[in-house]
């Protein structure tokens, strides 16, 4: 049992410290701050700059939650304060099987379905004529894939808060939605900020969907119509070839590193938070 | 209650219904729109038949090979990850109860693993692979994808075995009961649905997770026949099919899309149906 827990511990510094070790050739002739802020990607050349495909990750991350956040958060207050048994019966396994279905059925929806309505109604509504595979796609697609998780962490939250707190805010006189809205969701904001970061870090992560829909084009995206290239797609698409170009696999795992160090922080701040919020409950 | 606050009430429960009914619809518009396209594609030569000679251009074949990888793919890690998370588990619950400090950190550490995407967990094995001289096989993606599913397994296993009732344990360890015995003979038999569940949840994430065995268990169109070739799993199989110029290869995707889903929504209505059932050696209190 012992082993089993070191050998968990281990993993994730295990990885932190063999894609350090595989990415430090890069860093040899290339300063850090170069390779982040350079929007150069010629690996045939040796220059290996990141900026378009953090600017895309980011783009498609934080559309992402801009959609999937208002409706988590309504759906959670619906479920956990007004909705019946039924309701919940019924939910409750929609959003395991929507937590469930893999990403690349996801990718293929967003491909029949996403793609060609963006592409359909931005040349009649905005004139503008893009084939579909675009950061909107990959953000529509992101913002399904992480409603599950943000709303299964959201319903728990709700549910850890004690029904004292409601209960003495009726008596003084206040509605429902009074008190939901002065109540409850001022009793958790941080934990709603920290699920919102949460699934942040998911859609940051999400590779194989988003590479599907997104289009693959290395350039700083400057709208949300045109085609990106996030970290998660780059690294995907390129592991086959990588052995050709020197450098590359160096870069790649670069890649993955600023990946895990991006969403390790995310995820860890995310979880203080919500842990801290169950604790206060508690006692 | 003012007007204006009554109507602010009105609206926002209208909202809120809306966006209920809006991840319901969700649901069952992505699994009508994927299943109506696989259809008209589907057929049953698909799943007896890895490709034949020109399958992608469009000619006969199957993706038997790909069902076939992808099952024993999920089938090795969730055994291999089975072996690891049930005494991890139980270590957790058992063990580090006394004071409740480590097996929070042992939880927390669990749950910032979950978030790791699974490409990292791909990129890390590949670079393994690499260290030791593996080449991309089938033993290579089953440790990487238990790897990857292990904190989800475990996770699951301990909000089942939080549920025992305290004085169940003291009761065993009164009566002279090591705590290892208490976890192997009491607590899992106790919890067997929830450890069902559990291991159910794991499997469906294997088979449908394609970024993490992307570099390390390659693709084929032979079934694999030991350990040490590569092996196509289905995830895969849709994405390659889905990037082909050919139609008739692409509307194969959607029938392997719909083969998927189908697969998915076996396990979780097995998973459904377990939660009732096999409750013979539980004790109710």
């Amino acid at each position: 049992m012992i082993i089993c827990l070191i050998l968990i511990i281990l993993i994730p510094f295990a990885i932190t410290a063999g894609l350090l070790f595989r990415s430090s050739l890069l860093l040899q002739d290339n300063s850090l701050l170069h390779l982040l802020f350079s929007s150069v990607w010629k690996p045939e050349q040796g220059s290996f700059g990141f900026l378009p495909f953090i600017i895309s990750s980011l783009w498609v991350s934080l559309l992402a939650l801009m959609i999937a956040a208002p409706v988590c958060l309504l759906s959670a207050l619906h479920l956990t304060q007004y909705a019946g048994k039924g309701i919940l019966r019924v939910m409750q396994p929609v959003i395991d099987i929507l937590a469930g279905i893999p990403s690349v059925i996801y990718g293929l929806w967003g491909v029949i379905t996403v793609v060609p309505f963006i592409s359909k109604y931005s040349k009649v509504f905005l004139g503008i004529e893009t084939p579909g595979y675009s950061i909107l796609a990959g953000a529509v697609v992101l913002s399904i894939m992480i409603i599950p998780l943000i709303l299964n962490i959201l319903l728990e939250l709700l549910r850890t808060v004690p029904d004292e707190l409601k209960e003495a805010s009726f008596s003084l006189g206040a509605g429902k939605w009074h008190t939901i809205k002065n109540v409850l969701i001022r009793k958790i904001y941080p934990g709603i900020i920290a699920s919102f970061g949460l699934g942040l870090s998911r859609a940051f992560g999400e590779t194989m969907a988003v590479l599907m829909v997104v289009g693959n084009v290395v350039k700083v995206p400057t709208g949300v119509l045109q085609p990106g290239y996030p970290l998660p797609a780059l690294i995907a698409n390129n592991f086959g070839e990588m052995i050709s170009v020197p450098r590359y696999d160096s870069a790649l795992m670069m890649a993955s590193l600023i990946l895990l160090v991006i969403i390790l922080i995310f995820n860890f701040g995310s979880r203080l938070i919500i842990r801290h919020i169950e604790k206060q409950f508690q006692s | 209650m003012t007007k204006r606050s009554r109507i602010e009430e009105r609206i926002a429960r209208i909202l809120m219904y809306i966006s209920t009914l809006f991840i319901a619809g969700l649901l069952v518009f992505i699994l009508i729109s994927v299943l109506w396209r696989a259809l008209p594609a589907f057929s049953p030569e698909m799943l007896i038949k890895p490709p034949q000679g020109g399958f992608y251009f469009g000619k006969s074949g199957g993706i038997l090979n790909a069902i076939v990888g992808s099952i024993y793919l999920s089938l090795g890690a969730t055994g291999l990850s089975l072996v690891i998370s049930l005494p991890l588990a139980l270590y957790i619950n058992l063990y580090l109860n006394k004071n409740n400090r480590t097996g929070d950190v042992v939880r927390f550490f669990l749950d910032v693993m979950w978030g790791i995407p699974s490409v990292v967990y791909g990129v890390f094995g590949f670079a393994m692979m690499l260290f030791i001289g593996m080449k991309t096989s089938l033993l290579a993606g089953i440790i990487t994808v238990s790897v990857f599913i292990i904190p989800i397994m475990v996770r699951a296993m301990d909000e089942v075995f939080k549920t025992v009732p305290k004085g169940l344990t003291e009761t065993c360890l009164s009566l002279g009961m090591t705590r290892s015995e208490t976890a192997y003979k009491i607590y899992v038999r106790q919890c067997f649905p929830g450890i069902i569940t559990a291991i159910l949840l794991s499997f469906g994430r294997a088979i449908g997770d394609a970024a993490s065995v992307l570099f390390t268990t390659g693709y084929t169109d032979h079934i694999p026949t030991s350990l040490n070739q590569p092996a196509a799993t289905l995830p895969l199989a849709i994405f390659f099919q889905l990037s082909s110029p050919f139609a008739e290869v692409r509307e194969r995707a959607y029938a392997s899309a719909g083969v998927l889903i189908i697969i998915i929504l076996i396990i979780s209505i097995i998973s459904r149906l377990f939660t009732g059932q096999f409750r013979k050696h539980t004790i109710k209190f």
